[in-house]
């Protein structure tokens, strides 16, 4: 794997398509602008001659001043190496962007969330609905002039908030004591909801023919949004013949708490607690990537010892995440709550040395700009290699001799909700999918980030790209955590955690920058651009359950209604980072 | 065994029968058996879901106060722990599972978002408190509370749940209660009950900017008048 990332080269795209693309020239920011009438071909050559064979991430930004509207993609080798970002600018007026679909199939939700958000028509897109807001609603709100009711200011920390000293509520300045706002002269009585009907027509034509001799009828289930195996208000469409799953189509958004919008109203700093409640169960990581994104536009550096602690707090979560995932996935095969409980047992005790750290079991807003909010306190390095070295390889092994061989697991798992190689690539899966379908695809090697490059790990890769092995690569992943806490712990260093003084205000230079890491459910990246402000001027999220959830129906179709809570669960999905 | 809590006070019990007998109200046997055993709906949000979880699990354990089971389904269900944001595009699926549960029927609101919008109040998908569409018996603070906290407010419940009486409790009323008109989705949220003020509303939007533009065409035409 080392000797391909250091193989792999990034040509000058600009001097080989003159016509088609520019080089990015904007202080602060890299790439290639491509015209949007050759996009399409550049892609291709992009996957077919370069090997750009996985699209990261399709994300939009408004550039209000300029009047134009930007698509940003950012693809990279599965071999390893940087990832290539290119550009394509329209007007914001007429925002029509060609889709990438039928390149990369995984741009699918991705494109759909930039038309909700921002309004790009992705023409070609075979499904262009609306993904996280409903079909109805008002308005594109990541454009920079769409103003959401509770609007105060363009950007915190607001005046507004304490007026005379004295503290006012929003509500009590909103017309109808609410959070909504309609557009003039509507009229409630003569509306008529939309009530999933879009989604219904696509799926209603594979109703028709069930193309067997046998006269039978195909239904529409819906499972969720409240189901007790869906963790979380996450909802599936499924058409049925029989038990078999004809499609499926997942509909999220019950959880969208316009993460973005608020990001951008939000000073740099105030963005991190934010970031906590992306992926819940892995708080510490998610910061780790949003830290990332900005200290590369800082250019800052933490200090060693801040390093190994965000390392070693990384590694911890990605311990607690799989280990969640792997007693639910059990919960899903019916083993209703005593695994999840054995993983709780574990979970706790990292908790605890959270909490020790931070001050919360959860959300724990730990990392900084250039460093970690606060050092670790007495006696949490004995806690903590007591943890590593004692009691965790332990109960792993526990877990792993209670399961693995466990005849159900292995009937219920094995074979089921395949993808192959191939299909997990061009689906833009990251993550545990990826790599169980046979792909070492994974960061911390690929494309090292903060000390990554000083441990010795292996990157865990399964070949089957079912069910059992998305479980087996995460029992392999928590006992290379552990390999990897264990050199973090044996040489951490004494000495600062933050470099320079802390600051509530930072000053981030224009430019964009683009963070990831290899987060427990796949590629977290953060893409921001800054305009020199105090706020970022945009703010997205590339996250890796949302556009794992591609995979689901691929994986789905033509298995049985009862196996798609079993897949669901081997994606290992959070819905506070699907819908944000 | 009874509890001692559960005799009425000013009673004096012979010992040797302290053990069979009790001398009590209907009220009091009645809210005793009923608080301890109320059952949560297994309903999850957001990021409190996973401290109710926790609470559920074997740190914390609210079995010990009678909650063990809970019930993925609504028409089995006492208490529904809203944990978490609620979202515009929820809280119509959230007032429909309240409708379906049966009386007598809790609503804790777990945490910030619940409560009142939390960290995310200000987004365009966020309604400000589950309380602007149903009624909520224990708010419970923390961005998410602690299993400790959240065990605090099941037993702030179970208190409320003392002071309730046969007589004056509204599932015995003389008339059925009414299901809580479900909030529908159009260009934003909308509440059935306020279609009046909406419409209201829409309509001074209006006529503002009506209004608006007539004063913005009104210089900008004046000096080719003149």
């Amino acid at each position: 794997m080392t000797e391909q990332t250091q193989t792999t080269y990034t040509p000058d795209l600009a001097a080989r398509f003159p016509e088609w693309v520019t080089p990015d020239s904007r202080p602060g920011f890299s790439g290639y602008l491509v015209q949007r009438e050759h996009l399409l071909d550049f892609c291709k050559t992009l996957r077919d001659d370069l090997g750009y064979d996985l699209l990261s991430s399709v994300t939009g930004v408004d550039y209000l001043p300029e009047g134009k509207l930007e698509v940003v993609y950012h693809a990279l080798q599965t071999v390893g190496g940087p990832m290539l970002v290119f550009k394509v600018q329209v007007p914001r007026d007429e925002a029509v962007v060609p889709s990438v679909v039928s390149i990369w199939p995984g741009a699918e939700f991705q494109e759909r969330e930039a038309w909700d958000l921002l309004g790009i028509r992705f023409e070609g897109h075979p499904d262009l609905r609306r993904i996280l807001m409903w079909e109805g609603f008002e308005g594109h709100p990541l454009r920079k002039d769409w103003k959401e009711p509770y609007f105060e200011e363009e950007v915190k920390p607001y005046k507004s908030r304490w007026p005379d000293g004295q503290v006012e509520r929003i509500e009590d300045r909103m017309p109808l004591q609410d959070n909504v706002q309609y557009p003039a002269g509507f009229d409630p009585e003569s509306w008529t909801p939309d009530g999933d009907e879009s989604l219904y027509r696509g799926l209603r034509k594979l109703l028709e023919d069930s193309g067997s001799e046998l006269k039978t009828d195909r239904l529409i289930v819906n499972l969720g949004p409240q189901h007790p195996s869906t963790h979380g208000v996450f909802r599936m469409v499924a058409v049925l013949d029989g038990e078999t799953i004809v499609d499926l189509k997942p509909v999220m958004g019950y959880l969208h708490r316009n993460h973005e919008k608020i990001g951008e109203r939000c000073s740099w700093l105030q963005n991190m607690p934010f970031t906590d409640r992306l992926d819940y169960i892995s708080s510490m990581s998610n910061n780790f990537g949003y830290a990332l994104a900005v200290e590369k536009l800082m250019g800052i550096t933490p200090p060693e010892r801040a390093e190994y602690i965000r390392v070693i707090m990384a590694e911890l979560t990605r311990i607690i995440s799989h280990l969640i995932s792997i007693g639910f996935l059990l919960n899903d095969l019916g083993a209703f709550f005593t695994p999840v409980l054995y993983a709780f047992e574990e979970r706790e005790l990292i908790l605890d040395i959270f909490e020790a750290v931070s001050g919360s079991r959860m959300m724990c807003n730990y990392f900084r700009f250039g460093g970690v909010a606060r050092d670790f306190p007495e006696g949490t390095l004995e806690k903590l290699r007591e943890l590593i070295y004692e009691r965790l390889p332990r109960k792993i092994d526990e877990l792993d001799r209670y399961l693995t061989r466990n005849e159900i697991v292995q009937t219920r798992c094995e074979g089921v909700g395949v993808i192959t190689a191939e299909q997990a690539i061009s689906l833009s899966t990251t993550g545990p999918i990826l790599r169980a379908s046979g792909v070492p695809y994974d960061i911390r090697r690929a494309d090292p980030y903060s000390i990554y490059d000083r441990f010795e790990f292996d990157v865990a890769v399964r070949y089957h790209g079912d069910v059992y092995d998305r479980y087996l690569l995460r029992l392999d992943e928590i006992r290379q955590s552990i390999r990897i806490l264990k050199q973090a712990l044996k040489d951490i260093p004494e000495g600062p955690v933050i470099s320079g003084k802390p600051q509530w205000q930072v000053r981030v230079p224009a430019g964009e920058s683009y963070g990831r890491v290899e987060g427990p459910k796949g590629e977290l990246g953060f893409y921001v651009v800054s305009n020199g402000k105090a706020n970022p001027w945009r703010y997205h999220v590339r996250a890796p359950s949302f556009i794992n959830l591609t995979a689901l129906a691929p994986m789905a179709r033509g298995g049985k209604i009862a196996d798609v809570v079993v897949i669901l669960g081997s994606i290992d999905i959070v819905l506070g980072e699907v819908d944000r | 065994m009874t509890p001692p809590e559960i005799n009425s006070p000013g009673y004096e019990i012979p010992a040797e029968i302290r053990n069979q007998v009790n001398i009590t109200t209907l009220d009091r046997v009645y809210n005793w058996s009923r608080k301890n055993s109320l059952w949560p709906m297994m309903f999850g949000l957001a990021c409190c879901a996973i401290e109710m979880i926790c609470t559920a699990a074997s740190r914390y354990d609210f079995s010990r106060f009678g909650m063990e089971v809970m019930r993925p389904s609504p028409r089995q269900a006492d208490v529904m722990i809203v944990s978490g944001t609620v979202t515009k595009k929820m809280v119509p699926q959230i007032v429909r599972l309240y409708n379906q549960m049966p009386e007598p029927k809790y609503v804790i609101a777990m945490g910030a978002c619940a409560s009142g919008g939390g960290p995310f109040k200000e987004g365009y998908n966020v309604v400000s408190g589950i309380d602007k569409f149903i009624p909520v018996d224990v708010y419970i603070p923390g961005c998410p509370p602690t299993p400790q906290a959240l065990l605090n407010g099941l037993i702030t419940l179970q208190k409320k749940v003392e002071t309730e009486s046969i007589k004056s409790a509204r599932w015995y009323g003389r008339r059925p209660i009414q299901p809580i008109p479900i909030p529908v989705l159009g260009p934003d949220l909308m509440d059935p009950r306020k279609y009046g003020e909406i419409r209201e509303l829409a309509r001074q939007k209006a006529e503002a900017e009506a209004q608006a533009a007539a004063e913005a065409a009104a210089p900008a035409g004046e000096p080719e008048a003149g």
